[in-house]
Order: structure tokens, then C-alpha cells, then sequence
């Protein structure tokens, strides 16, 4: 290897190592289960929706595929596991989790073709299409799902026959925050892969990907699998700590807050959907504090005002803030790799 | 036998044909120039033989295999890679980033998700090469879209080199460059390997004559003459295409 | 099941009038607008209110319907929308999924969340019988609308100048402007008639649709389903998979009435999988 090849090899292998900034957020993450033991609540809520939008994540900013259909998975992966918990199916939690993801993660294959094909707006259609089928579905086959009423009886075992989920929401916390950390190094490791590269080529231009050997549609197919997998989990976690699964989980609404979280935490750099989430909730905890009744007229106002401004000029505050942070991590420790790394913000 | 054939390849856009009766025959190792006066279908030909465009009609062989039915990217798998006329670059990436892209491609590991860029010393030392070899190497890590527009037109060769191929077909690759940056550009381009065959389109003359050592000229959608380049400098038709006069009897 | 029949046409044709003008203006300046469902609650909000409260005969309900929500249409098209024509199809969408949620809670706070019913005048009320199936009058008088719409939108298309500044520009924008053609003032004006139209769709709907503050996200799917399946490249398109959907979705609900409006859905997903440029539009692409 010449020396040139040695350098360049390095600086791949540096760029894909874990920032202090990325390692503090981590640290600081998990410190929350004993800074704020009064509000594991809404914090499981926020870390089921940071994976969530993790998933859009994938296919949006690293794809480049609108899809306001995320919802299917989610609902279906959290009726899923919710029925093998009440039915005595899979009586181990994290099975039931692995399995529900699977599961989405084949609705999400067998849906990806029909995503593939069309202009924005059919892919709009299709995926939301989707979602609302399956929400119909839900309710015609009421007796198995519950319907309106939503599934009623479900019990779900400790997790690894020792972490009861209790209603403090200590240990289901902890549970939806350790899936979270386990699929995001996992979402890491494909975006810093070859595979995760040639995803960023496609969205950027989609003619030369093709024109240099890349079989796009299926590196897509691949991607909205994947991504349709950790919707799944998702929702199968909502549904095991919450002991319930109702028919909102399909709604246009869940999927339209989604794509707000994505924009509030910018697409393309796989934190935009944890830190999105956590603004979100934040956002809502808030506003529902102040209007109850009216809160998705504030968070409409929020979205409509994000487009005005525009993305491009956020994306500039937050490089600017990025920019802050490196150059203060360069002063105390100037050997680490800096923030950023693979993403470049969405559009 | 050649590389590259074409029989009667034909395309039309609703009542109009853009390419007609297109006999094309490229042989290994050949500095072929495709040349002909705008609007006379030398992209489109070039769109059908990589596949971008479906042809009306006629069969494409490479290396005497029948590709007229492959995708793009089974026919650059195949050894055919191509140049566009207007840069088709990944402007968010960096040099090393789409280059490595190419590289990674082609030797299979394109596909893996659990390795991460840069671990394999083959694909390494290959983007160095590739990127020495076109004068990139100074500018690997820049995003694509702040570099020079010279040098964004080498690395829009460079990537079609990655892939390696048989046969290059180069979209005037010499359109728009700034003078100041001609020279390094068609002083790359003549230094590529022997053992890649070259489909180069062009306007430049100066760049046709001295690189070519066959020239076709296509006229409105149909193969017009076809021979080596003083042949076709002194045929009296060439010239009355290109500029107008009247074909003597 | 000709009763079927007949309200299903009913029913489609006022998807027709609803969905026609996002059909167009998404045609024309490639811009989603999925607030457009908030338009046509206007209407049927500003008809209520004026038949309901101020006592004007149902006749002239649905033309001030029109008008007002045209007026609306056209100021929001100037000061909100045309910032944000050039943006990618993802800030459109959330652009407008902002302003329907706005609409939304906005029509809430005022009017409250109970459904809304306008008084129909009695001549419009039950039916009458024509060899032995039932002719809602109420539905008739859609179909005349709307039958009657569509033929004044066809003729204003094809034999007015505007008409054919507007095919022009939906063509090719470019060309369009080249040619001197105002496409600004064509996109505000057509924009404002989609949704005068998309208005009086909501005021002649409300008794049918049902009339209530979460009309628009209700409804929404419809109208999208009409634009994606019909294509936006003529008015014929949107008005054979309005009547298309119209009546899948009445005979849906009435032979397997839980599955409700899953029949519509899979027809969109089957007719996306075959043609996913939409059942009428033009050409296809070469790969």
C-alpha cells in the first residue's frame, strides 16, 4: 500500500468513528434514567418515536423516498406483537419484538416495489394508501383486533423472565432505550458501509448510480425493508409498554407528525430523528399545557413556519452549531474526529 | 471481431426518428470518433447503447454478446462505461467518496452493509491510483460541487474509468472546459490504456483528428461515411454537411 | 342496485367538482397542495353559515360558497403558497399538512367539533321514483351541477384564450412564459377557481359527505386518490376515476360494509402497480 493509500484508508476508518459528541449524547442519554425518574413516561414515548423517525431517517434522508406511510409498519408490527403476547404465541418480549420486526420488515419488502415505481406523488399515495388500508383492515376484523376499542388483554411477560414492566415505567423505559441504542449502531454501521454509500449516490443522482454498476432498485428495496423493520419495532414497542394497540396507530396524523419530526431535526445525519423527537415532545408536552384542545393548530403554525424559513437556512444554523462544537472539541482534544461524518443535510 | 456492433439500430420518439438504420462496428482497441452536426443524434445513440433509452428497433452486440434488452447497470457490469455530456457527479460527495463508490462496486463488495468504507486495501489503493492518474488527487476530500469545473469533467471521466471497462464511450468530454484547462484534460484522455477501447462523441475537431483513428459521421439520425480520419477529412459530403455547400454532382 | 349505481355517480361527480382543481393546479405548477381539502370545509362552513344563521335561500348559498372561498383561495395563493412554488414536493407537502392542521383546529375553536347540517330547501328533499328505483332529488341536483360544471370547465379549456394559456402553461412552463404568456396570473387565477369549486363542492357536500372540522384529512385521500389515479393532464382523467371511485366506494360500503374504504384503496394500489403515471396520463417513459 503506498503511502498515499495508507492515508486514505485512515481517514475513512477515522470518519466513521464515534464523536465525543456522539459519545456524550449517548452517555447523556442513558443518564436520564436516573437524572429524571419521574417522567419515564414520556420519555419511553420520545425514545419509541426517536426510532420511529430513525426509520423515515433511512429511507428519506439517506434514500430520498417521501413516504407518509411509515405508519403501516408501525401498526402492524404493534397489533402483531400485541397478538402473540395475548395469545400466548411468543411469551418472551424481545422474541416477540425480533419477530414483529421481521414481520414488518416483509410487509415492507413485498411494499417496496409499488414504492419504486412513479413520481413523488404516487409514491405519496401508495405508501399512505398502505397505511390507511391496513388501518381498514384493522377495523373490519374487529373481533381479532379490537377495533375501535383497540386490543384489550394483553399481558406481556417480564423481559428475559426478569424486568417486569411496571406502570413507573422504569424498566419499559430502559427496554425501548437499549432497542433504540442496539438498531441505531446498527443504522450506523449500514450508513458508513459501502452499501450506505452507494444509498447517498443513488439519492444524489440516480442516472450516473446506474450508469457505474449500481442496481439501484434493489439497494432501494433493501433500504425500505430495513427501514420498514425498525418501524415495526418501534411500534411492537409501544404496543409491549403500553399493554394496548389501538387503530390510530395506522392514522394519516401518526405519519404526518413523523415527517415533522424529521424536519424539525433535520433528515440526512441519523441524529435529525432522535433530536426531532425529543424537540417534538418537548413541543407537545408544552403546547398541550397551554391549549389542550388546540395543540395541532401551534404545531401546524410550527411546520408551515419550518417551510417559510427553509430548510437550507436550519441546516445552516445547525452546521454552524456543528461547526461550534467541533472547534470546541479541537481546542481540548485535538487528535478526535469531528462531528458530522457521512450525512450531508437532506435536499 | 468488434467490440462493439450495432445492426440497424433505430429509435423513434413518437413520429420522429431519431436514429435510423445505425450499423456501427467499434473495433478492440479502436480511438473511434462519433462526429455530425447538433441535432443529429449522437447522444441518443449513445443513450441506447447504454441503455437509458429502449431502442425502436435493431440489436446491440458487445463483444459479440446481445445486450439490447440489459439495464444500465448489467451492461456496465458487462465492461461498457460511459461519459455524460452535461456532469453527472455526485455533487454532495467528495472525489475519494464516488470514486471508492466505483471501485467498491465493481469488486463485488458493494452491497455489504456491515463493513465499513475504506477497510479493504484493494479498493484503497485503486482510488488512489485512479485519482493520481487524473490529476485528483489534490482535491480527493472536497465536496464535488465547490471543485473547478476542469476538474469536475476529469472526475466525471475518472468515474466512468473506475468501473474499468472494455469499452469507454466519452459525451464530449471536452464541452465547456475552460481553455486554461483543456491541456490536462485531452492530455488524460490520450494517455488511457490501449487495452480500453474508446467511443469518443465531439465536437472539437482539433481533438477528433488528433485522437481518432476511425471517425463515423451521423446526419440526421443515420450513419453518413465511415472510415479513417484523412478519408473522411477529404470527403467532399462530410463538408457539405457541415458547412452547407452544395454536394457537387 | 341501479339505486347503487345512481348514488355512486352522484357521489363521484362531486368528488369530481371537489378534487378537479387540485387535479389542475398540481398539473400545472407541480405543486401538491394537501390543504386543498380545507377549501372545499370552507365552503360547506360559509354556507352553513349563511343559510343556517343569516336566513339566505339554499340558491344562493353555493354561489357565495364559490366566490368566498375563491377569495380566500386567491389570497392565500398570494401570500402564502407562491413562496413556496419552487421547493422540493417534500417541503410542499409539509407546507400544506401545516396549513390543513391550522384549518383544522382554527374551524374547531370557532365553530366547534359537531357535525354541521344546511338546512336544504323542501323541494330538494327525498325522492321520487322512476321504474321502480329511487331518484334522490337531492342527488339529481348534483349531478346537474356537476354535470353542468364539467361541460363548462371542458368548453372554457378548449374555446377560451384562457383555456388555452392554461394548457399551454401546464404543458411547459418554460415554453409557456417564452411564448409571453403570464403564468403567474394564470396559476392565481386558476388556483382561486379550483378552490371556489373545491368550495361549492363542500357546500353541496356537506349533506352527503358529512360536514365537520376534520373534513379536510377525512377527505384528503379522496381527493388525492382522483389526482393520482386520473392523472393531471386533462379534465377527462380525474372525471372517469372520480365516477370510478365513486361508485367502488358506494357499492363498497354497501355489499361489504366493513371494509369500508379499503375498496377504493386497492383500486388506487392496483391501478398505481399498472400504471403509475396514472389510468389517463400522457405518454410513458422510455425506461
Amino acid at each position: 500500500m503506498s503511502a498515499r493509500a495508507d492515508e486514505v484508508a485512515r481517514y475513512l476508518k477515522r470518519r466513521a468513528r464515534w464523536s465525543p459528541l456522539e459519545i456524550a449524547f449517548w452517555i447523556f442519554a442513558f443518564a436520564t434514567i436516573w437524572l429524571f425518574p419521574g417522567k419515564y413516561l414520556i420519555l419511553k414515548d420520545t425514545a419509541i418515536l426517536a426510532l420511529f423517525a430513525l426509520s423515515l431517517d433511512l429511507i428519506l434522508g439517506y434514500a430520498g423516498i417521501i413516504s407518509l406511510g411509515q405508519a403501516a409498519f408501525f401498526g402492524l408490527a404493534g397489533y402483531f406483537s400485541g397478538l402473540v403476547a395475548k395469545y400466548g404465541f411468543i411469551d418472551e418480549p424481545v422474541i416477540a419484538l425480533v419477530c414483529s420486526g421481521v414481520v414488518a420488515a416483509g410487509l415492507g419488502f413485498v411494499t417496496s416495489f409499488l414504492v419504486l415505481r412513479g413520481s413523488d406523488l404516487t409514491r405519496l399515495m401508495v405508501t399512505l394508501g398502505v397505511s390507511l388500508m391496513l388501518g381498514e383492515l384493522a377495523n373490519r376484523y374487529s373481533n381479532i383486533t379490537g377495533g375501535a376499542d383497540g386490543l384489550q388483554g394483553v399481558e406481556i411477560a417480564p423481559v428475559l423472565g426478569l424486568f417486569r414492566f411496571d406502570l413507573f415505567g422504569h424498566n419499559g423505559y430502559v427496554y425501548c432505550l437499549i432497542v433504540l441504542f442496539i438498531c441505531f449502531v446498527i443504522a450506523r454501521r449500514i450508513i458508513y458501509s459501502p452499501f450506505g454509500l452507494s444509498l447517498r449516490s443513488i439519492k444524489g443522482n440516480n442516472l450516473r448510480a446506474a450508469a457505474i454498476g449500481i442496481p439501484v432498485k434493489w439497494r432501494l428495496v433493501a433500504i425500505y425493508t430495513v427501514a420498514a423493520g425498525f418501524a415495526g419495532i418501534a411500534g411492537a414497542l409501544l404496543t409491549q409498554t403500553t399493554a394496548f394497540c389501538s387503530l390510530d396507530v395506522f392514522s394519516f396524523e401518526r405519519s404526518a407528525d413523523l415527517l415533522l419530526v424529521l424536519i424539525i431535526g433535520g433528515t440526512g445525519y441519523l441524529y435529525g430523528g432522535l433530536i426531532g423527537a425529543v424537540i417534538y415532545k418537548f413541543l407537545q408536552d408544552w403546547i398541550a399545557n397551554l391549549t389542550p384542545q388546540y395543540w395541532q393548530f401551534w404545531i401546524g403554525l410550527v411546520l408551515v413556519v419550518i417551510v417559510l424559513i427553509g430548510r437550507e437556512r436550519m441546516a445552516g444554523w445547525i452546521g454552524a452549531v456543528r461547526t461550534f462544537f467541533n472547534r470546541l472539541g479541537a481546542r481540548f482534544a485535538p487528535r478526535l474526529p469531528a462531528l458530522g461524518g457521512a450525512g450531508s443535510e437532506g435536499h | 471481431m468488434p467490440i462493439l456492433q450495432t445492426f440497424q439500430l433505430e429509435k423513434r420518439f413518437g413520429g420522429i426518428l431519431a436514429a435510423q438504420n445505425v450499423n456501427l462496428a467499434v473495433e478492440p482497441g479502436a480511438r473511434h470518433a462519433l462526429i455530425g452536426p447538433n441535432g443529429a443524434g449522437k447522444t441518443t445513440v449513445i443513450n441506447l447503447l447504454t441503455g437509458v433509452l429502449r431502442p425502436s428497433g435493431g440489436r446491440i452486440l458487445l463483444e459479440g454478446r446481445d445486450i439490447t434488452g440489459l439495464l444500465p447497470h448489467q451492461r456496465v457490469r458487462l465492461g461498457m462505461a460511459r461519459t455524460f455530456q452535461i456532469n453527472q457527479l455526485f455533487l454532495d460527495l467528495t472525489p475519494l467518496e464516488s470514486i471508492g463508490l466505483v471501485v467498491s462496486e465493481r469488486l463485488g463488495s458493494g452491497a455489504d452493509w456491515w463493513r465499513l468504507v475504506g477497510t479493504k486495501a484493494a479498493v484503497t489503493d485503486e482510488i488512489v491510483e485512479i485519482a493520481e492518474r487524473f490529476h485528483l488527487a489534490d482535491i480527493m476530500h472536497e465536496r464535488t460541487a465547490i471543485l473547478p469545473y476542469g476538474k469536475q469533467r476529469l472526475l466525471e471521466i475518472a468515474l466512468a474509468f473506475a468501473c474499468r471497462p472494455r469499452l469507454l464511450l466519452l459525451d464530449e468530454p471536452a464541452a465547456g472546459v475552460p481553455e486554461a484547462e483543456r491541456h490536462e484534460l485531452l492530455a488524460t484522455i490520450e494517455a488511457l490504456p490501449k487495452d480500453v477501447t474508446v467511443l469518443l462523441i465531439e465536437h472539437d475537431m482539433d481533438l477528433v483528428f488528433s485522437f481518432a483513428d476511425r471517425i463515423s459521421v451521423l446526419v440526421n439520425g443515420a450513419m453518413f461515411v465511415d472510415g479513417a480520419p484523412d478519408e473522411v477529412a477529404r470527403d467532399p459530403r462530410v463538408k457539405a454537411v457541415y458547412l452547407g455547400e452544395e454536394l457537387s454532382a | 342496485m341501479l339505486t347503487i349505481l345512481y348514488d355512486g355517480i352522484a357521489y363521484g361527480m362531486l368528488l369530481f367538482v371537489l378534487a378537479c382543481g387540485l387535479s389542475v393546479t398540481l398539473g400545472l405548477m407541480n405543486f401538491i397542495n394537501l390543504a386543498h381539502g380545507a377549501f372545499a370545509m370552507a365552503g360547506g362552513y360559509c354556507t352553513v353559515i349563511v343559510v343556517n344563521r343569516f336566513g339566505v335561500p339554499f340558491a344562493l348559498g353555493l354561489p357565495i360558497a364559490f366566490l368566498v372561498t375563491a377569495l380566500l383561495g386567491g389570497i392565500f395563493e398570494r401570500t402564502l403558497y407562491v413562496h413556496v412554488y419552487a421547493r422540493s414536493h417534500l417541503d410542499q407537502v409539509l407546507f400544506t399538512i401545516g396549513l390543513v392542521f391550522m384549518a383544522v383546529a382554527a374551524v374547531d375553536y370557532t365553530m366547534g367539533s359537531s357535525q354541521q347540517f344546511v338546512q336544504i330547501p323542501e323541494a330538494l328533499q327525498g325522492q321520487f321514483e322512476v321504474a321502480g328505483v329511487g331518484i334522490g332529488k337531492y342527488r339529481l341536483l348534483i349531478i346537474v351541477i356537476c354535470g353542468l360544471l364539467t361541460v363548462a370547465l371542458q368548453l372554457i379549456l378548449a374555446k377560451t384564450r384562457f383555456g388555452s394559456r392554461l394548457r399551454a402553461a401546464v404543458d411547459d412552463q418554460r415554453v409557456a412564459r417564452g411564448l409571453g404568456i403570464n403564468v403567474g396570473a394564470v396559476f392565481g387565477i386558476t388556483f382561486a377557481f379550483g378552490s371556489g369549486l373545491a368550495g361549492l363542492g363542500g357546500a353541496l357536500g356537506a349533506e352527503i359527505l358529512g360536514l365537520d372540522p376534520t373534513f379536510p384529512l377525512k377527505y384528503m385521500i379522496y381527493f388525492l386518490i382522483v389526482v393520482t389515479v386520473g392523472g393531471t393532464s386533462s379534465i377527462t382523467g380525474p372525471f372517469f376515476a372520480s365516477i370510478l371511485l365513486g361508485i367502488g366506494d358506494v357499492a363498497g360500503k354497501y355489499y361489504v360494509p366493513k371494509l369500508g374504504a379499503f375498496v377504493i384503496y386497492a383500486i388506487m394500489i392496483i391501478v398505481l402497480i399498472w400504471r403509475p403515471q396514472g389510468l389517463f396520463a400522457r405518454g410513458a417513459v422510455s425506461r
